[in-house]
């Protein structure tokens, strides 16, 4: 059906009271077609509905939905749709940081008005993260522009960092955004999140849509707390069997990834299900839906459970409703995995597609280890690798890097035991392991990031790093070879020097 | 050249012209604006004039949201395989570079492309000292854009000169933000593997009103994908601007 912009309440855009005339609108996404698989065509934008799927007008033909399609009919007060469909969303909440939050404000002041309120003061989450600790001036100008706004704006939600010199001293400071978003609250089952990150579908986790934008899109949310959006349709993973003791969801993802490639989920939502995923703790279902957008996937989703209702109690004073997928609901494409029988992997370079057995790559000889990051920087992940350190008893034969992603993590590390430890913390493990100390909480060298960032490859070397990404260039250095890992396997080739499968050690 | 291409167009910008977006070419694009206005002929629906010393916006009559207005490039392309992600289009040191302020903008162009790895591409995609390309339509594999929601990427493409990707495939961030910002076209080809048959420096044409990209050096014409609805909102400029020239939101703020 055509997209007609205009919901029925007007003054929709502020300033304009009425309704535009042409109310064909429908921008943003073309027809897209995938020649690869006709079951992953995705339906044109000015399509007439497909007879087959048309909602019944007499309601006798249930109309099953997923999680993200009822997600996104809740939040367009829709009844029901389909993917395709280009639908207005509400947003509950948007966030930004220091590298797209300048570029965003700069969009929303130019459209809006100088003197324009954001729609909504307490839904916009301000987070500086990316390139906090260096001496760079444009970026340390970039905090001082979101301050700025953030003040201007009355923004309930800014975690500012003043004193680079010692992060421990600002007490609003948080860390890497995504992991923030989470510790904070903010994140909430059946909500919509959008942030100028891609992955910001990290908190799918959490049974909620969220996806990354870009910075002209989120200049429009800021002003009208409203987008365009197109209806993903869903790929279902279901994930069974006892999670051995040497994996972890990292190792899940990876596998997944390799074996759908990395255009594998474009334009598609991923749904993980199954007795695996049901096991997991918050931490480790962020990893997995963290790295949804690596597959090209538009957002990732786990069905909310006790363990997420419990992870939220104390975080979040608002009210939030569950969706779930109906018995009935369409999936694009099912995948099956018998976890079990999976082995460590490693995403060689350079794509994180490039998937390789941990064992098979035996032979690579490292340079150096990073632990940290959204995906692989939460206190779960150390707690891992520490799990690795504390089995072997040895010291890392190569610099390796510790970064927690925030303030929050770099207290657990230093505050909470490792279990069969005798009661040690993680930061004594490290130590102990010959690991350089937890470094300031920020998305540190997973992207580079100015020259200065701690940690970041500024000559060719080959790193096993339990960050996202590993295309030429990822961490500085264009010839730079990277091999994404769990943070077991990440430990593990810390203490050899080779990439080593954590089995020889766990 | 010229006389193997029955029309040349300069392409349509934005209503509110923005003072950021400089759809003006430089020196090293004069295979794509030729200076003198006769040797033209005057695109099939609408006619359009423009001053040869420089091509100025050209505003577009008023077009309905669901006609394609035609479009054409022409120039020298720029030949990459697949998989293109950010942090190559636009690595990530540059991105404390804010897009929205112009001379920042007019930096982050001189760094488009400059991620990628030297032994796969040695030609330069920008000349060392210059700051733009001379490479006005990039020709790419699968996936293109891949990798990190940053709009840098489309806005650097734009800034360096870039005026439209062909290319098999998209990731959908990049694709979504090259139609917000107005920056550069995203196009589809139909068929796979026509990176493999063009080389960087050929000379070709990308006709959105046929859908058609012609490489005239190899003699090779490969059908496109219809931009469809993206189209007016590049053509306007960008989500706002084609908002505001649809009258959805009031031009005066």
């Amino acid at each position: 059906m055509a997209a007609t912009i205009v919901p029925a309440h007007a003054a929709f855009f502020g300033a304009k009271k009425e309704i535009g005339a042409r109310a064909s609108f429908s921008p943003s996404i073309s027809a897209h077609r995938c020649r690869k698989h006709a079951l992953n065509k995705v339906l044109a934008v000015m399509s007439p509905p497909q007879p087959s799927r048309a909602p019944s007008t007499t309601g006798s033909v249930k109309h099953g939905m997923t999680m993200t399609e009822k997600i996104l009919a809740k939040s367009s007060d829709r009844s029901k749709l389909e993917p395709g469909e280009n639908i207005w969303v509400n947003i509950d909440v948007l966030m930004t940081h220091d590298v797209c939050g300048p570029g965003t404000i700069g969009i929303f002041k130019k459209e809006f008005g100088k003197n324009a309120k954001v729609w909504d003061r307490e839904k916009i989450v301000i987070i500086p993260d990316h390139y906090i600790f260096t001496s760079d001036e444009r970026a340390n100008r970039n905090v001082d522009i979101i301050r700025d706004f953030a003040l201007e704006q009355n923004i309930k939600y800014f975690y500012d960092i003043k004193d680079l010199s010692n992060f421990k001293v600002n007490p609003d400071y948080k860390g890497v955004c995504h992991v923030a978003l989470a510790q904070e609250g903010h994140c909430r089952p059946g909500e919509v999140l959008l942030g100028t990150d891609s992955h910001t579908c990290n908190a799918g986790a959490f049974g909620q849509f969220a996806t990354g934008i870009g910075n002209t899109d989120a200049g429009f949310v800021m002003g009208t707390g409203k987008l365009l959006l197109k209806v993903p349709p869903t790929m279902r993973f279901v994930l069974d069997g006892e999670m051995p003791h040497y994996l972890l969801a990292k190792d899940l993802i990876l596998q997944i990834i390799g074996e759908i490639t990395v255009a594998g989920a474009t334009y598609k939502s991923m749904e993980f299900v199954g007795s695996t995923v049901e096991s997991l703790n918050m931490e480790e279902r962020m990893t997995l839906c963290n790295m949804v957008v690596e597959a090209g996937g538009k957002n990732g989703v786990v069905p909310p459970d006790e363990t997420t209702f419990k992870y939220l109690e104390g975080k979040t004073s608002l009210n939030y409703e569950p969706v779930y997928s109906d018995e009935s609901a369409k999936f694009i494409s099912e995948y099956r995995f018998d976890v079990s029988k999976l082995e460590p992997v490693v995403a060689k370079p350079h794509s994180p597609d490039n998937l390789a057995l941990a064992r098979e790559c035996k032979d690579v000889k490292i340079d150096r280890v990073y632990i940290g990051s959204c995906t692989g920087g939460k206190t779960e992940d150390f707690m891992a690798a520490a799990k690795v350190f504390l089995a072997s008893g040895k010291k890392v034969k190569v610099p390796t890097f510790l970064v927690p992603a925030t303030q929050k993590v770099w207290m657990d590390l230093y505050s909470l035991p490792v279990p069969g430890s005798g009661g040690k913390t993680c930061s004594q493990i490290f130590e102990e392991a010959g690991c350089d100390t937890p470094a300031s909480p920020s998305c540190g060298a997973c992207l580079g990031g100015p020259r200065d960032t701690y940690a970041r490859m500024n000559e060719p070397m080959v790193c096993v790093s339990t960050t996202n990404r590993n295309f030429p260039g990822r961490m500085g250095h264009k010839e730079g070879q990277i091999y994404l890992a769990s943070p077991y396997t990440a430990a593990a080739s810390a203490l050899t020097g080779y990439v080593t499968d954590p089995r020889e050690f766990l | 050249m010229a006389t193997t291409l029955s029309s040349i167009q300069a392409p349509v910008s934005t209503i509110c012209a923005s003072s950021q977006r400089p759809h003006c070419p430089t020196g090293t694009q004069s295979l794509l604006f030729v200076s003198k206005p006769s040797n033209y002929t005057i695109f099939a629906k609408t006619s359009y004039s423009f001053k040869p010393s420089k091509i100025r916006p050209i505003t577009a009559p008023r077009a309905t949201p669901s006609s394609s207005p035609p479009t054409t490039f022409h120039g020298q392309c720029y030949v990459l395989g697949d998989n293109i992600d950010t942090d190559q289009i636009i690595p990530a040191e540059h991105l404390t570079l804010v897009p929205s302020k112009p001379d920042e903008y007019k930096k982050l162009g001189s760094f488009a492309f400059s991620g990628l790895p030297t032994s796969l591409y040695p030609i330069p995609f920008i000349q060392p000292g210059t700051d733009s390309t001379q490479y006005p339509i990039i020709i790419a594999g699968a996936n293109f854009g891949c990798g990190s929601s940053r709009e840098h990427a489309p806005v650097a493409l734009g800034a360096a000169g870039v005026r439209a990707v062909v290319a098999e495939s998209y990731a959908r961030i990049f694709f979504r933000n090259s139609v917000a910002t107005g920056e550069v076209y995203p196009i589809e080809l139909e068929h796979e593997g026509v990176n493999k048959q063009c080389t960087t420096g050929d000379i070709v044409t990308v006709d959105l009103e046929r859908n058609v990209f012609i490489n005239h050096t190899k003699g090779k014409e490969f059908v496109l994908k219809p931009i469809g609805d993206a189209g007016p909102v590049i053509d306007a400029g960008g989500i706002f601007a084609y908002a505001r020239k649809t009258g959805m939101i009031s031009s005066v703020v």
